[in-house]
């Protein structure tokens, strides 16, 4: 097929397909999916389940990645950890994204003191640091997972108001969208059918590497224990216990902090092969 | 130039006037009445709670209240340590020098480390050494920075011995003992910028390289280190020099974290153990004065734009 046939999004798809960095990094994150949802039957040990007879014991045929303080095993934990900090990787910035786009688009489409409004806004959170404003808002709505992932919501927020914004601009001075105007369109359906379509390109190149600096703050808030709450398993609470061993036992320390590079590497990976591959000059940059 | 500089001010004031706005609000995020948290032991007890609540104005309208700790803000009065039991104002200036001699460190170590990886990688472009710089980028970008500190602290402290774990001394007490106990941490702390500065400074570079004006120059004959040195670096540095100075305040983030990790009494550790203690005012101190830190080096990095670009000085 000459590419001059192809439409936009197959030639993304096979150039995305193409890329091989961005497809290590798609398997990485499939694998890790698959983990996830797959916990209950491939864990060895109950995550949760303390031992007095294997406690802080090294990595073994037994326990692959070795024991905790409680003589639970590590792997086991690895593993169901794996389930907090996607979901709350990807649960934050879909809800991110929910809360944002709606949002960048009416500043966009509407234009005055909406605009103006909802533009100051979104700069006066962006002007705190990103982890600070989570681990405020997280401390604010008090310990909780479920908080820890809202306060990351929130915090993430901004960017896609921005993003959307910014692309409901530019699409909003091209002529097709002058003619849906002229047709007698209202605002809000030019906005659903005629704009939003356009940028989710972008949109989903952003919300990729979102979800690796999502993970990284669901790691951080867990880590100092405005996350997932003990005993229940997440790679930032372990990392935080681990710390406390770190002389006795530091495979403790290892293998949580691994996954959490290795899965935020993958997102990495594959939002820079997707931003690569929908970017609309050339075969590459 | 004055001109712009007063609208750029004026952009600023609303922005600061809706975070204070926002940084008030979080305190109606938390869940139960402050009052039985302050009042601890004497939670019991009627008078106790209501001369809690007429002191901090919590029986007055929000309105009223926000009006009065704005008013307060504004006069450089940022609220009371409810655990501490000091100024929150004399509490963030008493750790900022902690963490900006850490902030100052770890940028040296990010430009250092960022900018030559970046010329480099941009210079020989889809070679191995670009392959390499930008793994080691990417690296930077995906590595969790608590996780390298302790990794680091594994291998440099218990492993090897060089350095101390935690702590810190003071530049002023004792210089060396200073740097050995702020190195580790600073290290940690700039490899995630570095590893930013590094892609700004190799997408500015090929920006740079692929110029007119860099053609024009190796077209009448000039030596490529005249060319990459002389006209495409110090055109490609402008855009890097003002995003270098937002990126002072992603330090701040780090540092929160870093500082936890190595036990270093700066900002970061003020609001950590602030949020452990439920330490409300504390909290909301710090956060605000990040923003005003970051809305601040965000006023430089366009001034510095401004200053170094000469084709923005004359519009």
């Amino acid at each position: 097929m000459s590419p001059a046939a192809e439409s936009p999004g197959r030639r993304a798809l096979r150039r995305f397909l193409r890329h091989r960095l961005a497809m290590a990094g798609l398997v990485v994150i499939v694998l890790f999916v698959l983990v996830a949802a797959l916990a209950p039957w491939i864990a060895p040990a109950d995550p949760n389940a303390t031992s007095w007879t294997a406690i802080r014991r090294p990595p073994s045929a037994a326990h692959w990645f070795g024991t905790d303080e409680n003589g639970r095993d590590v792997l086991s934990r690895v593993i169901w950890g794996a389930r907090a900090s996607l979901m709350a990787g990807v649960i934050a910035v879909l809800s991110a994204v929910a809360i944002g786009v709606p949002i960048g688009l009416l500043a966009g489409l509407a234009g005055g003191w909406t605009d103006a409004i909802i533009s100051r806004v979104a700069d006066a959170m962006l002007s705190v640091p990103f982890l600070i404003l989570a681990i405020a808002l997280a401390a604010f709505l008090g310990p909780a997972l479920e908080n820890a992932m809202l306060a990351i919501a929130i915090a993430a927020a901004p960017v896609f108001v921005r993003l959307a914004r910014g692309m409901a601009l530019d699409a909003a001075s091209t002529d097709w969208v002058e003619a849906a105007r002229a047709l007698g369109n209202p605002p809000w359906r030019i906005g659903a059918v005629h704009v939003a379509p356009n940028i989710v390109p972008a949109l989903m190149v952003q919300a990729t590497l979102s979800i690796a600096e999502a993970i990284i703050a669901e790691a951080s808030l867990s880590f100092l224990g405005l996350g997932m709450q003990p005993p229940d398993p997440s790679w930032g609470s372990m990392l935080n216990s681990a710390q406390r061993f770190l002389v006795q036992a530091p495979w403790l320390a290892v293998f949580p902090g691994l996954a959490i590079f290795l899965v935020v590497l993958a997102f990495n990976l594959a939002g820079d092969g997707l931003r690569d591959a929908l970017d609309p000059r050339g075969e590459r940059r | 130039m004055g001109i712009w500089l007063l609208r750029r001010l004026g952009q600023v004031v609303p922005t600061l006037l809706i975070l204070s706005f926002l940084i008030f609000g979080l305190q109606q995020l938390m869940p139960g009445d402050p009052a039985l948290v302050l009042a601890g032991e004497e939670r019991g007890n009627p008078e106790v709670l209501a001369q809690i609540r007429a002191e901090l104005l919590l029986d007055r309208p929000l309105w009223e209240q926000y009006l009065h700790w704005l008013s307060r803000v504004v006069q450089g009065d940022f609220g009371f340590s409810w655990r501490i039991r000091m100024p929150v104002g004399e509490l963030i200036l008493e750790k900022l020098p902690v963490t900006f001699q850490l902030g100052a460190m770890a940028f040296v170590i990010a430009v250092v480390i960022g900018v030559p990886m970046g010329i480099l990688s941009a210079v020989r472009r889809d070679r191995p050494a670009d392959w390499m710089a930008n793994g080691v980028a990417l690296f930077g970008i995906s590595v969790p920075n608590f996780w390298l500190g302790i990794m680091l602290m594994l291998l440099f402290s218990v492993e090897l011995g060089w350095l101390p774990p935690s702590g810190y001394v003071p530049l002023t007490e004792d210089f060396w003992q200073s740097v050995a106990t702020t190195i580790m941490p600073a290290f940690v702390l700039g490899t995630g910028v570095a590893a930013v500065l590094m892609r700004h400074t190799r997408a500015a570079m090929l920006h740079a390289l692929s110029q007119d004006y860099v053609r024009t120059a190796r077209a009448k004959g000039l030596r490529e280190r005249v060319v990459v040195w002389k006209h495409a670096l110090r055109n490609a540095l402008i855009p890097v020099v003002t995003l270098g100075t937002i990126e002072f305040g992603r330090l701040l983030s780090g540092a929160v974290l870093t500082e936890h990790i190595f036990s270093i009494p700066g900002f970061g550790k003020l609001i950590v153990d602030a949020v452990f203690n439920r330490d409300y005012p504390v909290v909301q101190g710090v956060v605000l004065a990040t923003a005003l830190i970051f809305v601040l080096l965000s006023l430089v990095a366009d001034i510095l734009y401004m200053a170094i670009n000469p084709r923005l000085r004359r519009a």
